[in-house]
């Protein structure tokens, strides 16, 4: 591979104007900011609906003035009707998978040290990089717009309201899970509230946003494969690269499928296709002609093999985050680097294989779901290989207990709390009494969800002092995160225990039934646990602000880790290496390394004549060498 | 700092593990067939989590605890891994997980790969939005003939009973379910609208009901009683009220009932769910 011969292509000056700077940049660490500004804010709404949804569950009928005041049409006189509930689920979900997990990680953190730490300028495609970046934001306004054209009659009413696909009004968004099933969401108006303009705005900005994630992974792919510095073998990447090669990869394979589905779904809903919407549906005793020999099971094939791989997309980063913070902070080398390589491989492969755990009881053949059970269960091998390898790892360390490493802990006992409920619902037969409970609400939140932004928040507080020159406060940091870790845990553990009984997800009321009546007060205490974690998270954004102004700062290596983003100043230059592209010499961690005058040796420490060689593990194979 | 991580790790697994093992709340009594080897297949599968959750989380706990830098002179040990260990946690994890997955096919496969055995109590369902409607043969055990486009909720026909044809005479269409203790019922799922799901907690059994598919399914219900029945898929607005009740008679009671005319049989079920009471759910 010749570096020099692509020089060219990415090669661009330094913009001097503000706009070109900080707006429609073509830098690849302004975009990653970008993406976690654009996460950031996400998750704010993302986190306000949670707790609107638990206020709901807790104290249903309660009227709370101020949602009275904000949405007249959704809560009258405070109190929340079922459709605005249903449409806090929708958003929270779409808002959360889509412009939180996907970008934060990927976009985000991936976007600004994945060319930093093979030793690259910038993305292959800066233009592209800067092009996925506002597309993502339009879909983000989009998905905003959803709630205001869908809930408000006058903008419904409008001239551009109806023709987006009108409104009920009587709701505040689009109603129908992040899954979207059909033909709930493809049949429009007749399916009830919530399935007009918002369901149509809903469709386009998940389809925009599989644009925007598509430019990204191409131009992932490319940078990895084609810009590493001379001296960076694949095997000498940090794991962190792996990880967002791989979940390049899945994004690649895997939204292309939902943008199609999401077109599919468009045209039934709009030019009178029946793609998915079966013959002689009736509502309100009227059938509908229009359509004709759709399979609704069709949309979840399609969604769940998309949906499937997004799980692993959201939180292979996080491993890949946390296989680095944890090596780093143990002054120890990854144990098992070539092992968390395949695990890595060997999740993403298998991500494809198992979408129908989702459909078990969907009507699908019951001799497939024997196929993705089995299948799903194996997928679990890797994820332990992951997690002995943590532990490996951090055997025989001398662990220092910082912000980064506190979190990265937390992700590697998140994702072991979380993943290890897929032993039961991947098993067909045991998913008879658990599918759509709380047990899976509490199973993919913890492990998809929290287990994900555990390895973000730790990735924020490691690089930070990079991005910004400045550490994040160290006090208030550990507040975050002693508050946060016990406020998961008491928010999700509870949430199996509901399943168990029975509580099925996606209900705005749990008044109906009498079996349910027992968990009031584990609703409620989730609620109150909810509701202390999400004030805490306000603590972050806080020092996150003040930090980038006042934060103590922070020199070109301040963690004293190896890779490649720490040779470099804080922030890094505008070409990351101030002209001169690093060479790299040895593997990604290599800390401790016997007879080495520090404890860690950087990647780009040329080896010396006579001394000793090092990055030779005693069990015989070189995980690090080429 | 390391101390104080592997302890809070430590409570919060205890406080997690204690929360299955006291079962305050757990399933509800289960009245199915099939049932006991499922909760036994979910009490071994339980306990496995368990102990995997526990084993990893104790042990994160003591190596946070054991390994952190207490401001010795000696760095930390030098190694890249291990090959043996790496192949031995690979293949015993391979088999623990594969091992659940196979061994829990057996309770799908009772009730997915045989066909209803000849016999079963068979009840039409076709939900929609917000509503069960279950058809019931009558005396004739023949269902008679439906078509949508005959549907007509003004005039209570929710499934679009033909009366023309000869079958329907005796067939009834209520929104409870009766089903015989102790027979094999088979259930022909239908959805008028949108995707409805089938969920008696006490059954240990869900199954979607698709627009445009008939989803055959069986199982058999063995302790009389009145049971919840809910919706467990979203279907719309009032999803979390679509609710009715399973009622499960004692089979010379069942017959009876569906000896009846509509007219009776609607007064009959008004009786019998006053006659039988929920189960006693723990509080």
């Amino acid at each position: 591979m010749s570096v020099e011969t692509h020089e060219a292509v990415h090669r661009h000056p330094a913009p001097t104007s503000f706009i070109r700077k900080y707006i429609f940049s073509l830098d690849h660490k302004v975009i990653g900011i970008q993406y976690i500004i654009l996460a950031l804010a996400a998750v704010l709404v993302g986190m306000t609906m949670s707790v609107l949804m638990r206020l709901n569950l807790s104290w249903p009928g309660t009227s709370w003035s101020i949602l009275g005041t904000l949405f007249p049409t959704g809560a009258p006189g405070g109190i929340m009707n079922p459709d605005f509930y249903l449409s806090l689920v929708t958003m929270h979900g779409t808002i959360m998978v889509f412009f939180v997990l996907t970008t934060a990680p990927q976009g985000g953190f991936g976007n600004y040290f994945l060319p930093i730490q093979i030793g690259a300028e910038d993305m292959a495609f800066p233009v592209l990089n800067m092009m996925s970046f506002w597309v993502t934001l339009l879909g983000f306004l989009v998905i905003l717009s959803a709630i205001f054209v869908e809930g408000n009659t006058t903008i419904a009413n409008s001239a551009l309201g109806l023709w987006l696909g009108g409104g009920s009004g009587a709701t505040v968004g689009p109603i129908g899970g992040w899954t979207g099933y059909a033909p709930l969401s493809a049949v429009g108006a007749p399916a009830g509230p919530g399935q007009g303009a918002g369901m149509n705005l809903w469709i386009i900005s998940i389809a925009i946003f599989c644009v925007g994630s598509l430019l990204g992974a191409l131009n992932f792919i490319t940078t990895l494969l084609n810009m590493r510095t001379r001296g960076m073998t694949l095997m000498r990447m940090p794991l962190t690269c792996w990880a967002w090669f791989t979940t390049a990869v899945l994004a690649l394979l895997s939204f292309p499928v939902l943008l199609g589905a999401g077109i599919l779904l468009l045209l039934d809903r709009t030019v009178g296709t029946s793609f998915f919407v079966p013959g002689g549906l009736v509502f309100g005793s009227s059938v509908l002609t229009s359509h004709t020999g759709g399979s609704p099971i069709l949309w979840q094939h399609l969604f769940w093999f998309f949906g499937h791989p997004e799980v692993y997309i959201a939180i292979l980063p996080g491993m890949g985050a946390t296989s680095h913070i944890l090596s780093t902070f143990a002054r120890k080398p990854v144990f098992g680097y070539r092992a968390m390589v395949f695990a890595i491989f060997a999740i993403g492969l298998l991500g494809f294989f198992v979408w129908g755990h989702h459909m078990f009881i969907s009507g699908m053949s019951p001799y497939s779901a024997m196929t993705f059970s089995i299948l799903t269960l194996s997928i679990g091998v890797p994820s332990a290989v992951k997690t002995f390898n943590w532990l490996g790892t951090l055997w025989g360390a001398k662990i220092r207990f910082q912000t980064p490493m506190l979190f990265a802990i937390g992700f590697v006992s998140l994702f072991v709390a979380g993943g290890i409920t897929g032993l039961v619902l991947g098993q067909s037969s045991l998913d008879l009494p658990m599918h759509d409970t709380y047990f899976v609400l509490a199973h993919f939140h913890l492990v998809m969800g929290v287990a994900s932004i555990f390895g973000m928040f730790a990735a924020i507080y490691f690089w930070f002092p990079k991005m910004f020159g400045r550490f994040l406060n160290e006090r208030l940091g550990q507040l975050h995160f002693w508050i946060t870790l016990v406020g998961v845990y008491c928010i999700f553990v509870p949430m199996h225990t509901m399943g168990i009984v029975g509580m099925p997800r996606r209900y705005a009321q749990f008044t109906e039934y009498r079996f349910l009546d027992s968990l009031h007060p584990l609703v409620v205490f989730v609620s109150i646990a909810a509701i202390i974690t999400v004030l805490t998270q306000l603590v972050f954004y806080f020092n996150l602000i003040w930090s980038v102004f006042k934060g103590k700062r922070a020199g070109a290596n301040p963690w004293e880790a190896t890779t490649l983003e720490w040779i470099t100043d804080s922030p890094p230059p505008h070409d990351n290496f101030a002209g001169v592209l690093p060479v790299v010499y040895r593997g990604p961690y290599e800390f401790a390394v016997p007879g080495a005058p520090n404890d860690y040796l950087m990647q780009t420490e040329p080896d010396v004549e006579g001394a000793p060689v090092t990055g030779v593990p005693d069990n015989g194979h070189n995980g690090h060498k080429h | 700092m390391g101390r104080a991580l592997a302890v809070i790790i430590w409570i919060l697994t205890l406080g997690s593990v204690s929360l299955f093992f006291v079962k305050k709340w757990w399933f509800p009594e289960a009245i199915s067939s099939h049932a006991a080897a499922l909760d036994r297949q979910f009490m071994l599968t339980i306990i496995v989590v368990g102990i995997a959750f526990t084993a990893a989380q104790v042990g994160l706990g003591y190596v946070v605890w054991k390994f952190r830098d207490r401001g010795q002179s000696d760095r930390a040990v030098y190694t890249h891994g291990s090959n043996r260990l790496e192949v031995i946690w690979t293949v015993v994890t391979a088999i623990i997980f594969i091992g659940l997955a196979v061994m829990g096919q057996t309770v799908w496969a009772s009730l997915h790969f045989n066909k209803a055995p000849v016999g079963s109590f068979q009840v039409e369902v076709v939900a929609q939005q917000f509503q069960w409607n279950f058809h019931y043969p009558g005396k004739d055990a023949v269902f008679g003939r439906t078509d949508p486009s005959m549907i007509d909720d003004s005039a209570l026909n929710y499934i679009g009973l033909d009366s023309t044809d000869p079958n329907t005479k005796d067939d009834v269409v209520h929104s409870v379910i009766a089903v015989p203790a102790g027979q094999p019922v088979e259930l022909l799922l239908r959805s008028r609208d949108v995707i409805h799901n089938f969920w008696v907690p006490q059954l240990r059994f869900k199954q979607d009901l698709v627009p445009g598919m008939v989803i055959r399914v069986h199982f058999t219900a063995n302790r009389p009683g009145k049971y919840e029945l809910a919706c467990a898929e979203l279907c719309g607005q009032f999803h979390f009220r679509m609710k009715s009740f399973m009622l499960v008679l004692p089979p010379e009671e069942h017959q009876a009932l569906m000896a009846l005319s509509q007219d009776q049989f609607q007064t009959k079920v008004t009786e019998l769910l006053t006659k039988y009471e929920l189960p006693a759910y723990q509080q």
